[in-house]
């Protein structure tokens, strides 16, 4: 039965790079972009944008709140799911860690009541994706609509446990969680490069990740294969829940205190950097590595208009641009690859 | 002929006030194919789940190389031997094909001396392998399947389940979503299976298939066995009558 592959043409080769790799070059583009404007424009304060170390910081933070809410949501977008609630769940991750800080001030040391806030945040989080996880798994709740309820019922809740609005607390430890710095680098984005690497090895690497792909293809092919996709489609809400409570955490740190609504301004750029980075909306694909080229982007676009004094409207402009053309560029990839030859598809 | 490899005694099968499945029993023999004809509401799909694990019958017993496996689950019957090929083949369209023969049980290895991760260029050797044992030639072993053919597709479904050493294969209308060139390569790839000593259950609705691939050809009719022939004895006229529950 010798059927033979597609013969690809050397354009047809170059058009398929171009489409696996324009994020990549999308970033160098945005990066030039920037770097000739501040060059040549004379009104930036400095005259280079890449080459100082502030801007890069700026960027990494930028691009840290993205990725926290972002990693897990890579998984939960494979697994052919979504989570919309991660933008409240991590307002209330921030709101509940601040609140147990504020009440053991003066109780205990710093470090061990901003240790049992971190404690306390990530399991009210992943409350709530074990919950969202039960929905989609065991009563079928399209995962759309089951997490957009979720994030109604966290955002309530974390207004009443604020009591309606931001919870400052003074913790040192907290302060330096989120302000201070590890080998040059600030500690967020330390943390963050850590749990990228964890989870972009449980993805590539391991049979979880393997399962993830394989229920976002085919949710049959991991039933024939006696994955066990209730406990796995759980586990996928419970670990979104806890990035997303981690960025809450990063956000209590840096500006020490829980706000209710921290992470709602940041989800529409979390779910942008996982489909920049080739994510498909009907599952099945997706990296991690792609989600941090997604996340640098993003904050690239919107460190990078501020930095040249462009009124910063235009980065809703720009995002919401990015997104539709990642959409069209994954159709066309799609085309590109089925076109080539005897593929009849499904 | 030798000891049968799979033989169905007396299943009967009700859904409330319906009885989908009338004491059928039949024998399947290693290196044959039978085919399971029927119109719609037959019972061919009652039947093949009682055997495959996914329904347990009311009464009777299915008996694998002399085993009682009667009651026992989908995932214990596939380890047994006995596989379904349903039509959407439950492949990964995402993943490729070394990946999707081993999903379930993948092969590891450690990098670094501690750190488990997946082999992939293993299972895509062994998937190679495991290919062309059954003459069928995939070239581009690390594109997502959805890219290959209908016919390369079924063709990744069968050989997945005889890799992992099934006897018994059940193909639930495997030619039905097929060109024509393809559906012969799929009826090659059957007679090798049959050389290889594997027993097919043949579910299609096609006349001119099951005289095709056939040795047997069982024909249900409101859930009760209507007849059973040898391919070489029959002819269209009297399956179809058969069928209609005239003969």
């Amino acid at each position: 039965m010798a059927v033979n592959a597609p013969q690809a043409t050397r354009s047809n080769e170059i058009l398929k790079f171009l489409t696996k790799a324009w994020s990549w070059l999308f970033l160098i583009l945005v990066l030039l972009f920037f770097e000739l404007w501040s060059r040549f424009d004379g009104n930036t304060r400095v005259n280079t944008f890449i080459f100082n170390i502030a801007s890069v910081q700026s960027v990494l933070l930028y691009a840290t709140q993205y990725l926290m809410m972002a990693l897990g949501l890579t998984i939960v977008i494979i697994s052919a799911g979504i989570d919309l609630s991660v933008g409240f769940t991590s307002g209330l991750a921030s709101v509940t860690a601040a609140v147990i800080i504020k009440n053991l001030t003066g109780t205990l040391p710093d470090y061990l009541s901003f240790g049992l806030a971190v404690i306390g945040g990530i399991l009210m989080a992943m409350l709530f994706g074990y919950f969202n996880g039960l929905m989609v798994a065991k009563l079928k709740v399209p995962s759309f609509i089951g997490t957009l309820g979720t994030s109604g019922v966290a955002r309530g809740v974390a207004f009443l446990i604020a009591g309606g609005s931001t919870v400052a607390i003074k913790n040192t430890v907290a302060r330096e969680f989120g302000n201070g710095d590890l080998l040059g680098l600030p500690i967020p984005v330390v943390i963050a490069a850590m749990l990228t690497l964890v989870f972009h090895y449980l993805l590539s690497s391991t049979k979880f990740g393997l399962y993830v792909y394989a229920m976002g293809g085919n949710f049959n092919s991991a039933v024939r294969a006696g994955v066990n996709t209730t406990r796995l489609t759980i586990s996928l809400y419970v670990l979104s829940a806890f990035t997303a409570a981690i960025f809450g955490l990063f956000y209590m740190g840096r500006f020490s205190g829980g706000k209710p609504d921290a992470g709602d301004p940041v989800l529409l750029n979390a779910v942008a950097a996982v489909f920049i980075g080739g994510a498909s909306l009907t599952g099945g694909s997706g990296t991690v590595m792609g989600t941090v080229i997604g996340a640098l982007i993003l904050a690239i676009i919107q460190f990078g208009l501020v930095f040249i004094q462009l009124p910063p409207f235009w980065q809703f402009i720009a995002v919401g641009l990015v997104i539709i053309l990642a959409v069209l560029i994954d159709q066309f990839r799609d085309r590109l690859i089925r076109g080539g030859g005897s593929g009849e598809g499904r | 002929m030798s000891e049968p490899l799979l033989a169905v005694r007396q299943v009967d099968k009700r859904f409330g006030g319906t009885h989908a499945s009338r004491t059928v029993s039949f024998d399947l023999y290693p290196g044959e194919v039978l085919a399971l004809a029927g119109d719609n509401g037959a019972g061919k799909s009652t039947l093949i789940k009682m055997i495959s694990g996914v329904y347990t019958p009311d009464s009777g017993d299915v008996f694998y190389q002399g085993k009682n496996i009667t009651g026992r689950n989908p995932q214990d019957v596939r380890d047994l031997g006995i596989e379904t090929i349903y039509q959407d083949l439950a492949l990964a369209d995402n993943l490729d094909v070394g990946v999707n023969l081993f999903l379930g049980r993948e092969k590891m290895k450690k990098v670094l001396g501690f750190l488990p991760v997946l082999d992939r260029k293993l299972m895509r050797e062994e998937a190679k392998k495991a290919l062309k044992n059954l003459g069928i030639i995939v070239n581009d072993l690390d594109i997502p399947v959805r890219y290959l053919s209908g016919g390369q597709r079924q063709a990744i479904a069968i050989s997945r389940a005889v890799y992992w050493n099934a006897k018994v294969l059940i193909m639930d209308e495997p030619t039905a979503a097929l060109g024509v060139p393809e559906q012969r390569e799929v009826k090659e790839l059957i007679h090798r299976l049959k050389a290889q000593g594997v027993g097919i259950i043949f579910i299609s609705h096609n006349l001119v298939d099951i005289f095709d691939v056939s040795d047997r050809i069982l024909v249900l009719e409101r859930g009760r066995v209507a007849g059973e022939r040898l391919i070489s004895e029959t002819n269209d006229d009297e399956v179809v009558k058969l069928m209609m529950g005239a003969a």
